[in-house]
């Protein structure tokens, strides 16, 4: 497998992130390096296309890279276009603009021009794997476990005999805690349990020895009991297998244990962007963006003296409803709901900052001088747009 | 406000009934379903008391029986499914008069002075009760609207279906489209795919009180919402039932939720109730091995990720519940009396009982901490 091509070729005008890996870890290389990647849909028919050159920014212009055996926890509101970007980062749905690089492999010129390319586009897939939300519904219900199972071993593991084959399936099915697996081999989707079958799901995405599985709200159709027990399977296996993950979840606390047991990182997204990115503790004891404390702010605590009292505080937003991603708001994106949004912040975009710690944000606040400081607050400033908004989104 | 009806507002309902005024009782309430490999119990012998203007969270895993509980309370159990055992339900009284408002529920059977028996109910009188008396709001909202008909539309035909005064209801919508945080004009003429998940919910959660009705049953409302949503709209519940006097019955897996929204938690395990306390009670020190097991397995962002842990087992069958108290195939103190004596709920602390014989055992051994403390031995 190639690994000799750097990508410091491809430093553009988003070079804070490209440096930060740069520095960070010097000599090595990320297996997936994802580099200033939008996705862009245009909405409605063929008419309504070509009259109108509306675009919904499902991803814009978002750079990260995902090393050996590291996890990436992407966190946000429903429509922040994280599952878009976990496939993007896959190599599932192809980029607007940017580059998805595969062991300097940019992905896509791979499946478009095979010749020139260091690794096969059949070898990048292999590679990089998904597990499905519903287990129910990624599983099909009229196939035993083991043929299941044995489609992909078929596919890219030819040389096999059915006797080894079974082999392989029965070796999964134990590393998945599935045990016997004679007997869970010969079993039907519907006669296994929810939790039993996203542990088949894993288990299929790890038959592939994948170096990257893409994990799409993998728990969240499980009980709250078994929650922390997938999570933990999905960490040992970790070890055993070294696989690095794009985990995406909307629930903090989830995110926080995944990012923390593995030493991975969390990385907050909202309209498209990721908006903070850092070590786990840093970015939920410290978190330097607001939209980053807004989610902190959201995440119930269980302590019931605790809950109580912030059952009576108002939420630290402006506005509850997120805009339109349509028409996403000019400079700062989040600046419509942001409690500490300036003038400057309405047309002004900000780029990623290092903070003191390890994570970077796009906030102005990181920055000790900028002229965000200076500017006016938004409140008075901005008042008539903003009523106007207001009574739109959330009226009362 | 409401024509026609006297609104009364208690002021301290937490503290004044507490322990008289019940809405609802519900006792050995027991739904099965007969299934090709036996009998399957999905409710078994339930019995529980809901009283007036609390906020009553009823949490359970997928497969506890929760749904089927706020079925039960409703008689809405489905074919083939069967419900025996009693429900109860008492009126309101009027201010300063002993008699139920009669005008309301003259025409139900009644099993006491002023009790209606919802399992007795005809068809009619049970298509009046639900909605005016009791109302519920399931999941999923993107689903409840009818996709072809403005929010309007839906509260008409509503209205218009339990002969109430359209003008009068309207006035009141008003009210809860204010309480709810959404602009009615808007709202109203749009059709559903023209409002976010959140709106929607919360105006389903109008039309679910647009007959104020005494009690509000809600099956995971916000599970599909965003966290700020979810959020809101749990204070939203609290300023609800603080301004129109409901009772609501607020169905859960997601136990911290409701950590600050409810006054009670009834926490069910193999389709029974197996703790119920006061929520500060319950949370700071559960009394069950189950409840204790649950909150060791629940991740928050604050506390310790090495303390976790999932619960071992799995759940049990509906066809085949165990013997003796339903969680000995999984609880880590129990004995062999566990696996031949079904223990019934007993108390522990003032307004908390749990149903295990080994209570004082496993608050000592089992241990679990939540987030921003200890927990007590």
């Amino acid at each position: 497998m190639s690994t000799d091509e750097p990508t410091t070729d491809d430093v553009t005008a988003d070079d804070a992130a490209v440096d930060d890996t740069a520095s960070d870890v010097p000599d090595d290389e990320p297996i997936l390096s994802v580099d200033d990647v939008s996705v862009h849909y245009e909405p409605g028919g063929i008419v309504t296309r070509a009259l109108s050159d509306k675009k919904v920014r499902a991803v814009d212009g978002v750079s990260f890279d995902l090393y050996d055996n590291d996890i990436v926890v992407l966190v946000g509101e429903s429509g922040c276009g994280k599952t878009t970007l976990g496939k993007t980062a896959i190599g599932l749905e192809k980029p607007t603009e940017g580059s998805v690089k595969y062991r300097g492999q940019d992905i896509w010129n791979s499946k478009e021009n095979p010749r020139d390319a260091d690794i096969e586009f059949t070898e990048i897939r292999r590679a990089m794997q998904i597990i499905h939300q519903d287990p129910a519904n990624a599983l099909n219900s009229s196939r035993r476990v083991k043929a299941i199972l044995s489609d992909p071993l078929k596919k890219y593991r030819d040389e096999l005999g059915p006797k080894e084959r079974e082999d392989t399936i029965y070796r999964f099915l134990e590393f998945v805690d599935m045990m016997p697996p004679e007997d869970y081999a010969e079993r039907y989707p519907h006669q296994l349990s929810g939790g039993e079958k996203q542990r088949v799901a894993l288990g299929r995405a790890l038959l592939m020895n994948p170096d990257v599985i893409l994990a799409d709200e993998a728990i969240s159709a499980l009980d709250v009991s078994l929650r922390v027990g997938m999570m933990d399977l999905i960490l040992d296996l970790q070890d055993t297998f070294d696989t690095s993950y794009i985990f995406i979840s909307h629930d903090l606390a989830n995110a926080r244990y995944l990012a923390k047991r593995a030493g991975g990182r969390i990385a907050i997204m909202y309209l498209g962007e990721i908006v903070e990115i850092g070590p786990p503790e840093e970015i939920l004891q410290n978190p330097t963006h607001p939209y980053t404390k807004v989610l902190k702010w959201s995440t119930p605590t269980v302590d019931p003296d605790v809950a109580k009292q912030r059952i009576q505080e108002d939420p630290p937003v402006r506005e509850v409803d997120v805009p339109d991603p349509e028409d996403p708001p000019s400079g700062c994106k989040f600046h419509t709901r942001c409690p500490e949004a300036r003038e400057v912040c309405t047309t002004e975009e900000p780029e990623r900052y290092e903070t003191a710690g390890e994570s970077t944000t796009a906030c102005f606040r990181a920055l000790e001088t900028h002229e965000y400081w200076n500017s006016a607050e938004l409140a008075d400033a901005d008042e008539d747009e903003y009523d106007a908004q207001e009574s739109a989104g959330f009226g009362d | 406000m409401a024509i026609g009806q006297t609104n009364q507002s208690t002021a301290d309902e937490e503290t004044d009934d507490a322990d008289e005024d019940i809405v609802m009782e519900v006792d050995d309430a027991r739904v099965q379903f007969g299934m090709s490999r036996g009998q399957a119990w999905v409710l078994n012998d339930v019995s529980l008391d809901i009283r007036r203007e609390e906020i009553l969270a009823v949490v359970g895993e997928s497969g506890s029986g929760k749904s089927m509980f706020a079925a039960a309370l409703m008689d809405a159990v489905e074919d083939p499914g069967h419900l025996s055992g009693d429900v109860t339900y008492y009126p309101r009284e009027e201010e300063g008069d002993d008699s139920p408002s009669a005008d309301q529920i003259g025409s139900y059977d009644t099993v006491g002075d002023d009790a209606v028996d919802v399992l007795g109910m005809t068809d009619g009188e049970l298509k009046n009760f639900r909605w005016e008396e009791v109302s519920m709001v399931f999941q999923g909202a993107m689903n409840s609207f009818n996709p072809t008909m403005k929010i309007k539309g839906h509260f008409h035909e509503t209205i218009q279906a339990h002969n109430a005064v359209l003008e009068d209801r309207m006035e009141h919508v008003r009210d809860l489209f204010q309480a709810l945080h959404l602009d009615p004009d808007r709202v109203m003429n749009s059709y559903p795919h023209e409002l976010s998940g959140g709106m929607k919910q919360r105006a389903l959660i109008a039309l679910a009180l647009v007959l104020e009705p005494e009690v509000l049953v809600m099956d995971e409302p916000t599970a599909a919402l965003d966290l700020l949503m979810q959020r809101s709209i749990i204070s939203m519940l609290r300023e609800l039932r603080d301004e129109f006097d409901l009772t609501i019955v607020f169905i859960t897996h997601d136990l911290p939720l409701v950590a600050g929204l409810s006054d009670r938690i009834g926490v069910m395990y193999a389709f029974e109730f197996i703790e119920v306390g006061d929520t500060r009670s319950l949370l700071k020190d559960a009394a069950h091995p189950y409840t204790r097991a649950l909150l060791r397995s629940v991740p928050s962002i604050d506390s310790d990720i090495d303390a976790m842990q999932p619960i071992e087992g799995a759940r049990p069958d509906p066809v085949n519940i165990p013997t003796g108290c339903s969680f000995h195939p999984r609880c880590p103190i129990a004995d062999d009396r566990c696996e031949i004596e079904d223990p019934d709920l007993v108390s522990v602390d003032d307004d908390h009982s749990a149903a295990c014989f080994y209570t004082d055992q496993a608050r000592g051994e089992l241990e679990y901490t939540l987030d921003h403390g200890a927990t007590e031995d």
